[in-house]
């Protein structure tokens, strides 16, 4: 049976052929990495050394302030040479540590790079494991992993869910981590069910990767209580709300998260992030992700460290077009337009996009025609249309509505008039919330 | 690592503290970072191709009459259309762009179809400005009107010239007969009187209530000279473009089949229509004509088709279109039967048109996550 959440969704044309073939390639040593404090959703790291030190791959750089912070870890060896503010995807200036490589890519101490045991019969080891591993959420929204696995005690969480929807287009990370890594994500599965004492988990998998659907169902034979559900291919299968009601029919209601209808949803990259972290004791310091587009002259899916700067890895991928147009971080969906051409790759970069002027190209807007067509598409529910048209007019009452937005940009991705429906409703939400405090 | 023709890996590494390079050969756009192909000149012009089956069976019916009012309204709106945006302070080359983004050459061809073949040249420009200022611009233009444009200049122009607007021709015999020919033979064939329409004669009977003898000639009349077949194909006198049902329905399918209208007003209005008529016909029989005759004559097929469904002055919802298209079909049904007007389309869809904002209000869908009134 083929999955789906029922209401809204659109089906953009998935560019996939560019990278869904290619195995993963490991890019080079870069010779110099830029490692930017702020890596999660919570507060920044504080960096915890200076100029002249010297560190080795793995070793911890930078301390987690408060529960909702990570620790950030050096992803080489060598000499650090600065501490201070750098441009970065999510940022003009962020706080990072940059360390130039002595080529010899030696690791701390404890960190097995072969490993591949677990020890199941210590469950209480692995969320320190996973915590002090820096793990975040992969798939582009970058939640400190251990704060989802540590739900409040009056919550109930009875399922996990792994997300392999991959639903942006372009990007095929996740679907080829899958098909290489598949028993690694098996274990990292069944640690977080481990860690969430939970008996029932799904791998939620698009049907346009049918291939990954059944290395993980063989993976995962034999395991009690895991289901490979394949779901329909249908932007945003892969948001965490729709895919819960895709997978379990339970609907997140406004305002609320996931876990408070018992289900946590966790990358399927953050599985195999958390499978080392526990058999490797190698904390979060590379990640594998797509570089595609038609700018670039061959798309590829990498293994990169963290830090790693944009532009090792277009030299490694044959170079940039000339009429390179636009350059994203993360899918074209939802991700971000960078201003700037040479910034670090971070934990959760899930693709970086190099779009030509074709694809970049600027459509011209249109009044709005009262289609309907981002109503239909809206998978929460929601009429951007009027939303839009309150924005525009500097109202934001209406936005109590919209905090429900999960900004998935269906509907501007529907909208014959190319309005930019999703910067208006982040505009509108954060007015809304700024007048909200103001009382 | 550089490589001379990529621009990018020459960019300098990433300096710190002196200001970041602003690469301006780089677009920065929120995201989403896709979009459709579609868009609202296509949409548009999709729509005026749409209507060129009806277009094509108006001049078969009504000769090259047909042709010229439904070039002259076509152009009069699009130069209406232009001079308005000028006026409204755009500049030349917008102004182009804009007057030629289909729109105003939809809303002239259905203008058109709402027209006697004899129409003269003056109604065409007083109805396509009207259409264009008090249906459009006053507004603020394309998006902003709350009524059907064709629709607010039809009333305007049935309302200030009866006359004219009410003489209809028989379908002509040749392409190149003029329509001040067929209505010297129609004077002469019908003891000096116009052609009437199947609408206008239903009508007549109900007028004639008190006299069973005459309703029964009226209706046998009907059957005689309407047969269900000639309302299909259109061949009987009304507007341009209302009587060809056959030819509206191949335009209304590649509109379903373009996605750019959807079964949901076109439905919920004939189906309206039918079951009121039905019913009506079920307990009088011999007053009120079978649902099918209702259904084919007048402009209910152009109306629930394309008017209707004129994305601009209808609601956003699917729940709302329903909405919308039975309340338009049940205003139809009601007038035609016991109105005072023998045809209510254009009636009935400016009415839903003003309650478009009420319907959108309460036909807001169930948010995703919310339980609607605690149930389920
Ligand atoms: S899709 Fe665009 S044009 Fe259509 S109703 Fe929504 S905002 Fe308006
Ligand atoms: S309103 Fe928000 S949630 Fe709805 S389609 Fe648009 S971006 Fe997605």
């Amino acid at each position: 049976m083929v999955r789906t959440f029922k209401r809204g969704g659109v089906h953009p044309p998935e560019h996939k052929q560019l990278t869904e073939r290619k195995p993963i390639e490991t890019l080079p040593l870069p010779k110099r990495v830029v490692i930017p404090m702020a890596q999660c959703l919570g507060a920044p790291a504080e960096p915890t050394v200076k100029p002249k030190d010297a560190v080795k791959a793995g070793q911890r750089i930078g301390e987690p302030k408060g529960f909702v912070s990570t620790p950030v870890h050096a992803s080489i060896s060598g000499t650090v040479k600065k501490v201070d503010l750098y441009p970065t995807a999510v940022g003009a200036r962020i706080l990072s540590v940059e360390i130039e490589s002595d080529g010899k890519d030696e690791w701390v101490e404890g960190i097995d790079l072969e490993s591949r045991e677990v020890d199941f019969t210590r469950p209480d080891d692995f969320l320190p494991a996973l915590t002090d591993a820096g793990l975040v959420g992969m798939g582009g929204a970058a939640f400190p992993t251990h704060v989802k696995l540590k739900p409040p005690k009056d919550v109930k969480v009875d399922t996990l869910i792994l997300n392999g929807a991959e639903c942006e287009p372009y990007l095929t990370a996740d679907h080829r981590l899958m098909l290489e890594r598949a028993p690694e994500i098996a274990l990292g599965l069944q640690i977080l069910m481990a860690v969430l004492k939970v008996d029932r988990a799904y791998v939620g998998i698009e049907d346009n990767k049918p291939d990954a659907a059944a290395t993980m169902r063989q993976a995962l034979a034999g395991t009690l209580g895991v289901e490979v559900a394949v779901c329909r291919t249908r932007y945003p299968q892969g948001a965490e709300k729709q895919l819960i009601k895709s997978l379990t029919g339970r609907e997140v209601p406004p305002g609320k998260l996931p876990m408070h209808v018992g289900c946590v949803v966790q990358n399927v990259g953050t599985a195999f992030a958390a499978f080392e972290a526990v058999a490797r004791h190698k904390p979060l310091v590379e990640r594998v992700l797509t570089v595609s587009g038609r700018a670039i002259r061959e798309p590829k899916n990498l293994r990169v460290r963290i830090g790693t700067p944009l532009s090792d890895l277009v030299a490694f991928c044959g170079g940039a077009a000339d009429d390179l147009r636009k350059l994203i971080f993360g899918g074209p969906m939802m991700g971000k337009a960078l201003r700037f051409e040479d910034v670090p790759i971070v934990k959760s970069t899930s693709g970086i996009l190099f779009f030509d002027r074709e694809e970049a190209a600027a459509v011209r807007e249109f009044p709005c025609i009262r289609c309907g067509r981002c109503v239909a598409a809206c998978p929460q529910g929601l009429v951007p249309c009027d939303l839009g048209d309150q924005a525009e007019h500097g109202q934001y009452a209406g936005f109590a509505d919209a905090l429900d937005c999960v900004e998935c940009g269906s509907c501007q991705f529907t909208c014959p008039a190319h309005r930019r429906l999703v910067h208006l409703l982040r505009l509108g939400k954060s007015e809304f919330r700024r007048l909200q405090k103001k009382g | 690592m550089a490589e001379p023709t990529t621009p990018t890996t020459e960019a300098a590494p990433a300096p710190a503290k002196s200001a970041a390079p602003a690469e301006h050969r780089l677009l920065v756009t929120s995201s989403p970072h896709v979009g459709t192909p579609e868009s609202v000149p296509r949409i548009m012009h999709t729509v005026w191709l749409a209507l060129l089956p009806a277009a094509a069976a108006a001049v078969w019916l009504f000769g090259y009459d047909a042709l010229l009012v439904i070039g002259l309204t076509v152009a009069a709106c699009v130069g209406f259309e232009a001079l308005m945006l000028k006026a409204r302070g755009l500049a030349w080359d917008e102004v182009r762009h804009l007057a030629f983004d289909g729109s105003a050459i939809v809303a002239g061809v259905l203008l058109a179809f709402n027209l006697p073949a004899t129409a003269p040249w003056w109604i065409v420009l007083v109805g396509a400005f009207v259409a264009m200022g008090l249906g459009k611009h006053v507004f603020g233009g394309l998006g902003h009107n709350p009524f059907n444009p064709a629709l607010v200049a039809r009333i305007f122009l049935v309302i200030s010239f009866p006359t004219q607007m009410a003489v209809y021709i028989s379908p002509v015999d040749s392409f190149t007969q003029s329509s001040a020919e067929r209505l010297e033979l129609d004077l002469a064939e019908f003891d000096g009187q116009t052609y009437a329409t199947p609408l206008g004669r239903l009508k007549d009977a109900v007028r004639a209530q008190a006299d069973p003898a005459k309703v029964e000639a009226i209706r046998a009349e009907v059957a005689e000279r309407y047969p269900v077949a000639d309302l299909f194909l259109g061949r009987t006198g009304g507007a341009l473009g209302e009587t060809s049902a056959l030819a509206l329905l191949l335009g209304a399918a590649l509109l379903l089949w373009r996605r750019i209208i959807t079964w949901h007003i076109p439905l919920s209005f004939l189906g309206t229509t039918a079951v009121v008529t039905g019913i009506a016909w079920a307990v009088h029989p011999e007053l009120y004509a079978e649902p099918l005759v209702y259904l084919l004559s007048g402009g209910l097929i152009l109306g629930a088709c394309f008017m209707a469904t004129d994305m601009v002055t209808s609601p956003v919802s699917r729940t709302g279109m329903l909405v919308f298209g039975a309340g338009c079909g049940l205003i139809t049904a009601v007038i035609r039967l016991w109105g005072g007007y023998p045809e209510g389309v254009a009636f009935s869809i400016l009415i839903m048109n003003a309650l478009v904002p009420l319907i959108d209000r309460y036909t807001k869908g169930r948010k995703f996550g919310e339980t609607r009134r605690a149930a389920a």
